[in-house]
């Protein structure tokens, strides 16, 4: 291998591990504030390429019919507790967001002609579509078993991402998409060539990350997020509401989840179940952090993308296998290290 | 006695399970605004059983809780929050890894949601009973001595402006000294008129800056009266404030 090739292989192995890295993130972040394992995180990046993609080709995205569908059921529950407890001032709150939100999302799809917008157009009302699927995975699924085991939580994530897949399927069909670059040309460094939508992931990435860094420390709703990962009972008696938290981490994850999507789209070609495999390389990186460590997380997720990368110049079949491995001496070391951590206080 | 002044938090005939043991029977507890009431009594007495039920940290199983007279039905912690009552639970539950000063501005998070924006001005306020904090304000919670984190449990609780203040054993592994200095801040706290349900085992400290007091004793209320009366009542005395009591 000449430098060349290790340059090149250097840029992609960091752009894929950019992508794993905002996903680590988001993992630690649903992991510290909820107990979930958030296995379904791939398929909100799935979504959120072939959401994008649809618009672009014209169609309608099945995500659409997804956000009316969980709108309504959660605003049925919703409504039903709110009436049977008498708290008659949270309906039009209710309404609002789960049943007005999407109506008009899906009124606003079909006055305008999407596949004519300008790509940023495009990239937002995906995310719009993609998004508010998060909080109300958290509701229908999660939330009524909030005190339930990390092990019962991580039974409802493995059922919650074969539901995703399976609806993926419907949606999208077996057939891979790939977008367009957000722009073309490269810069040209020394020998290595730079393409444009490399430096979009990386610069995005790093925004993205500097946002959600602003946001723990800056502001105090993502203090509040902390403090519930921290001490439960102790954002509760603050008047923090575990269900908000819950439901603000999981509008994050899906939120980096769908963007990482977009962004990885002209790169690869994304099929109905490809973010799973993208979402296990993005769980590697968490378990370097230990589920709770961001930097180690974000690093350990890096690691993991230039590993792929190399090992794919190398020994390419055995490339998947290679990444995952990295688990096991992980594991051993955070066995061998950390001392048992009561799940609650 | 205490019927005088209309009581702003109002526990009646509370009982409280845990699966089907019962460890709260029938209380019945009075705190009016600006008075401090103690509840004294041994360990497993069921003190802090007594104050989750109110927090709505635990389901109560029977009775009702009144705040300012409406009763507040099942609610759960964040309703009773937001009525304004604060509880410092037995394990302080700070934020470990934020600063102090971040802990104390999520001590008035309730009130930040619903719109009040006078954090900077409640946080000198508090900095002002506490100069110790003050002086360590960007030193994460974790790291505080324990006097230092017992302190900052109680500020953090006064940054929501308490309408009922409950203290879970504000005293507990705490010097003398400290002792003293926070039972001084809890009394001088009475002229700010939140009613404090003050629960102990240094029975001595809370009569002298408790109004009334009540004696929980296995579950059940077995004593109750105006503190400077317990004080001198020999079966308080024996039990509680004889050399047993001072530790
Ligand atoms: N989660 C629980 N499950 C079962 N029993 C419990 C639980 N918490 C407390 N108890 C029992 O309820 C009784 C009352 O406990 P509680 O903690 O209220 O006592 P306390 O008066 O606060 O004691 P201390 O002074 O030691 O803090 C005890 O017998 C205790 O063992
Ligand atoms: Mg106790």
């Amino acid at each position: 291998m000449d430098l060349q090739i290790a340059l090149l292989l250097g840029q992609d192995g960091i752009t894929n591990g950019a992508i794993y890295a905002l996903l680590s993130l988001a993992l630690v972040l649903v992991f510290a504030v909820t107990r979930v394992i958030f296995i379904p995180q791939g398929e909100f990046v799935a979504f959120g390429a072939l959401t994008l993609a649809s618009f672009q080709a014209g169609k309608t995205p099945g995500t659409l019919w997804l956000l009316i569908g969980a709108g309504v059921a959660v605003a049925l529950i919703d409504l039903s507790v709110a009436l049977r407890a008498g708290h008659v001032r949270r309906i039009p709150r209710i309404v609002a967001w789960n049943l007005v939100y999407p109506a008009a999302a899906a009124a606003l799809i079909f006055l305008v002609k999407p596949n004519e917008m300008p790509l940023l157009a495009q990239i937002v009302l995906s995310l719009a579509l993609v998004v508010p699927l998060g909080p109300l995975t958290y509701r229908l699924a999660y939330q009524p078993l909030a005190e339930a085991s990390v092990l019962v939580l991580l039974i409802v994530s493995v059922a919650v991402h074969l539901a995703l897949v399976g609806l993926g399927l419907l949606f999208f069909g077996a057939e891979g998409s790939r977008t367009p670059a957000f722009s073309d040309g490269s810069i040209v460094i020394g020998s290595l060539t730079v393409t444009g939508q490399t430096l979009w992931v990386l610069g995005a990435s790093l925004m993205l990350i500097v946002v959600l860094a602003v946001f723990f420390e800056r502001t105090i709703y993502g203090k509040a997020l902390r403090a519930t990962a921290m001490n439960r009972t102790g954002a509760r008696l603050m008047g923090i509401s575990t269900v908000m938290a819950g439901k603000l981490s999981f509008l994050l994850a899906s939120l980096i989840g769908a963007f990482s999507g977009i962004l990885i789209a002209p790169i690869t070609t994304i099929y109905y179940d490809t973010g799973f495999l993208i979402g296990l390389k993005g769980f590697v990186g968490a378990i370097v952090g230990a589920l709770s460590s961001y930097p180690l997380a974000a690093a350990g997720a890096l690691l993991v993308g230039l590993l792929e990368s190399y090992s794919s110049f190398w020994a390419s079949a055995f490339k998947e296998v290679i990444v995952f491995t990295l688990i096991i001496p992980v594991l051993v070391w955070l066995s061998l290290t950390t001392r048992h951590v009561e799940e609650e206080e | 006695m205490m019927d005088a002044i209309s009581p702003v938090l109002e526990v009646e005939d509370l009982c409280v399970s845990y699966g089907k043991v019962e460890a709260l029977h029938h209380a019945n507890i009075k705190v009016g605004a600006g008075q401090i009431v103690t509840v004294i009594g041994p360990n497993g007495a069921g003190k802090t059983t007594m104050l989750s039920a109110v927090m709505g940290l635990l389901p109560r199983s029977q009775g009702r809780i009144r705040f300012n007279g409406t009763d507040v039905g099942d609610a759960e912690v964040g309703v009773m929050v937001g009525y304004g009552v604060t509880l410092v639970p037995e394990s302080r539950a700070l934020f470990a890894e934020m600063s102090v000063e971040d802990n104390l501005l999520l001590g008035a998070f309730n009130r930040y949601r619903a719109g009040n924006r006078d954090q900077e001005q409640t946080k000198d306020e508090v900095f002002g009973i506490f100069p110790r904090l003050k002086e360590r304000r960007n030193q994460y919670a974790g790291t505080l001595s324990g006097g230092e984190r017992q302190m900052l449990a109680l500020a953090r609780a006064l940054m929501a402006k308490p309408k009922v203040l409950m203290l879970d054993e504000p005293s507990l592994g705490l010097a003398p000294l400290i002792v003293r200095e926070i039972f001084r801040v809890i009394s001088s706290l009475k002229d700010t008129g939140v009613g404090i349900l003050l629960v102990e085992q240094n029975a001595r400290a809370a009569l002298q800056v408790a109004d009334y007091a009540y004696v929980l004793e296995t579950g059940e209320i077995a004593l109750e009266g105006l503190s400077k009366r317990l004080i001198d009542d020999p079966k308080v005395v024996e039990s509680y404030l004889g050399l047993g009591g001072k530790q």
